[in-house]
């Protein structure tokens, strides 16, 4: 621990700019940044020993491993998680962060150290023009060139990160400024005239929505994201619960309305349910909250959902009417209007349309379609199948009542969606992804943010052994840090999801997809060797008869564990909607 | 269709370029985009021509909204408006030449600005139907260079509210 004397906060003295930015962080209610030092933002890490007992700096050992940190911990609490890189590289390390960030709406703020405003555009050592690069794939963008800016642009980052649509921040800060020194303001004014995050759509504007319920036999919820960013998980499960519509999630609203309930028809789009897809096709009142018409979930657009109206409800007006036009537009907050439709679904009014039966026939056939196509898992004996890996993990966490307290972070790919199909989430923020942008390497660190920010969860990263090995050296900061994740790897010793696309579409030629070393080798790299090397415990398994007693292992080993559980390849994630097809296309076994 | 709107930024470094990228990485074409700043020193007005349908329109519209530095958007083709775009064209035109290129000048209410030897420099502004027209009738003089500030326009009447009413 830092034994530095704490900066006085209230100073009517000058301070560093580098003090003044990291006493912001403290104001702005920062417990953790993911910080890697370098040249240009050596003056903040000098600034943060000084508020080490009110910030903990974490370091990771790559420094796109601290901007997934950063991930993690927004995502699991919706607050502002901070990541800090010098210039040039440090920073360029953070820009698919940043995108990811952008793309799923995660409230990142990233702090880059910039060359001194002397030489700003001299092409300087290690200096890139990070806020250009940066513009298309942040909310909003600030290069600091002057130390009276601090406490201003800081307030304004936090702001705009967490409020309306949430997503990333950059702040680039030239080094002259980090050193210059300053009596802050710590209050000061924002200058932002044209932010308007806020709104609350009128009576006048959703009362439509209650008058196509009226006149709808087939409704249907789609709900993504934005009922996480929100807050909104109570109100739409009251809004389920009241209508009776069966509800279909994104990939990123998973969690947002139990997946053990009987209005949840799982997941929708290219590797959901048969039901949901069906249901959303046949579907005569769309309900869209929160979510925004992603190719991965319409599939060919002029054909989704074409059957019936639809309601549109976002925060972000740009969303509305972008992908699919919406019959009934609101903009506002998605917490606010479900609220309000509630309240007003149980006006004496409205009576007949929160009467149990209304769509009797409706669920006669989600039902029909429930029972003729659930999620299947081959039958296997000789084999670890990867989906019944991960559905025994989610049991034997079910049977020992520990679902409330687990977190699950991925990588992306096959292992991905299996985890999204088998896996159920009852709670927001349980589910920790990266959807949007799709980064491998994304699961071990944003499972390293995701303990931290909930110390008490068990946090389980289930990942694939091509993207786990984009990140693996964040074992290192799981061991150094004493941040205990476990690491479920489902290792086919291939980039499994382009395989099954080689499969369907390239008539199975392997073109680069193949990460081992060779038949006459044992699979590669050694996993267990390289965990235990980073100080990690570690076990190999591929008999189907040891995997929940590896299971077990994995869940109750103190500290941090890796299961390398060795898995077949050839196993396709169904059902499936190829790309840019319809639900008639659907492959399902 | 063709468009035109008016928008009220910040004005501070990168704003341009922000809207700029942004309309380039979402496919947006852009015939005249004129940049100036206000009566309010911090605050710019950019005028944009843009050609589409209404849903291309309600997306750049929406899009040029959601960036944090841009105030208030308005389409305001459908208003009553003035628009103008003011030119300097640089024409060859030796002294035998002048009367009838200073009369066609005359006639669109130009300004000869400059009188060289052997060119002149004529200033021309009103809407974009009137310069292409003046352009026309110089190509037989032979137009040596020709700079164009793109469109601006203002609605008539009473201005608008700076913030645009979100609702509560």
């Amino acid at each position: 621990m830092n034994t530095a004397t704490p900066a006085t906060p209230s100073s009517a003295y000058p301070l560093s700019g580098a003090d003044i930015l990291v006493q912001a962080l403290v104001r702005q209610g920062v417990e953790v940044v993911f910080a890697y030092p370098g040249g240009a933002s050596m003056p903040i890490h000098q600034a943060l020993t000084r508020v080490a007992d009110r910030i903990r700096t974490v370091l990771p050992r790559h420094e796109q491993g601290g901007g997934f940190m950063a991930h993690g911990y927004a995502r699991t609490t919706g607050k502002a998680g901070v990541c800090i890189t010098t210039s040039g590289p440090g920073a360029t390390n953070l820009v698919t962060c940043l995108a990811d960030a952008k793309m799923d709406s995660i409230p990142v703020i990233a702090i880059t150290g910039q060359v001194a405003t002397s030489v700003l555009g001299n092409d300087a050592f290690q200096e890139t023009p990070i806020v250009e690069i940066c513009r298309g794939i942040t909310k909003h963008h600030y290069l600091v060139t002057r130390v009276e800016e601090i406490t201003r642009v800081v307030k304004e980052a936090f702001y705009i990160a967490t409020t309306g649509r949430p997503g990333p921040i950059i702040i680039d800060i030239c080094k002259d400024v980090q050193t210059a020194r300053h009596v802050p303001d710590w209050d000061p004014p924002m200058d932002l005239p044209g932010y308007r995050p806020f709104r609350r759509a009128r009576r006048q504007e959703l009362e439509p929505i209650l008058h196509a319920l009226r006149h709808s036999k087939k409704p249907f919820i789609y709900a993504g994201g934005g009922i996480t960013h929100a807050n909104a998980a109570a109100e739409l499960r009251e809004f389920a619960e009241l209508t009776g519509i069966p509800v279909g999630l994104t990939l990123h609203g998973l969690g947002n309305f139990p997946a053990d309930h009987y209005l949840c028809l799982h997941m929708l789009g290219m590797h959901g349910t048969v039901y949901a897809n069906y249901a959303i096709n046949d579907a005569d009142l769309l309900l869209a909250f929160g979510v925004r018409f992603d190719d991965r979930v319409t599939g060919k657009l002029s054909e989704f959902a074409k059957h019936g109206r639809i309601v549109h409800i976002d925060i972000d007006k740009s969303e509305i009417h972008k992908n699919k036009y919406a019959h009934i537009p609101v903009h506002g907050d998605i917490k606010w209007a479900l609220a309000d439709l509630n309240a007003m679904l149980r006006e004496e009014a409205n009576a007949d349309l929160i009467a149990g039966g209304r769509y009797t026939e409706w669920w006669r056939q989600i039902d029909a379609w429930r029972a003729s196509d659930p999620l299947r898992i081959p039958e296997r004996d000789d084999a670890i199948l990867p989906q019944f890996a991960i559905r025994r993990l989610w049991e034997l966490l079910h049977e020992r009542h520990w679902l409330e307290r687990t977190i699950i972070t991925t990588g992306v790919g096959q292992h991905q969606m299996w985890a999204a199909q088998f896996f159920h989430f009852n709670k927001p923020r349980t589910w920790i992804t990266s959807g949007g942008l799709g980064t491998m390497g994304f699961g071990l660190p944003a499972a390293l943010g995701a303990k931290i920010a909930r110390p008490d969860h068990l946090v389980i990263d289930i990942d694939g052994d091509g993207s786990f090995l984009m990140n693996i050296q964040e074992l290192a900061t799981a061991y150094t840090e004493k941040i205990p994740v476990k690491i479920l790897l489902l290792n086919n010793q291939h980039l499994g999801m382009v395989v099954q696309w080689e499969d369907r579409f390239f008539s199975g030629n392997r073109a680069h997809t193949y990460l081992g070393a060779g038949d006459e080798h044992p699979p590669y790299p050694d996993f267990v060797t390289i965990a235990q090397g980073f100080g990690i415990p570690a076990r190999t398994i591929s008999d189907k008869n040891d995997l929940d007693e590896a299971l077990i292992e994995l869940i109750e080993t103190p500290g941090s564990f890796l299961l390398n559980v060795l898995v077949p390849h050839q196993e396709h994630v169904l059902p499936m909607i190829p790309s840019g097809m319809t639900v008639r296309d659907i492959i399902k076994a | 269709m063709r468009h035109i709107l008016s928008a009220l930024v910040q004005n501070k470094p990168g704003v341009l370029a922000h809207i700029a990228s942004m309309l380039a990485s979402r496919g947006f074409n852009i015939d005249s985009l004129a940049v100036g700043e206000t009566e309010h020193h911090d605050l710019s007005r950019m005028t944009f021509v843009v050609h589409g349908d209404d849903a291309v329109l309600d997306q750049v519209r929406k899009q040029l909204d959601k960036i944090v530095t841009v105030v208030r958007v308005d389409d305001i083709s459908s208003e009553n408006y003035v628009e103008r775009d003011l030119m300097l064209i640089k024409v060859n035109c030796p002294a035998e030449k002048r009367p009838e290129v200073f009369l066609i000048a005359e006639t669109f209410r130009g300004r000869v600005v400059d009188i060289q030897h052997s060119n002149v420099i004529i200033e021309v502004s009103g809407t974009e139907a009137k310069v292409e027209a003046f352009i026309e009738l110089m190509r037989p003089y032979g137009i040596l260079e020709l700079a164009r500030t793109g469109r601006i326009a203002l609605v008539r009447g009473e201005p608008k509210p700076q913030v645009a009413e979100e609702g509560t």
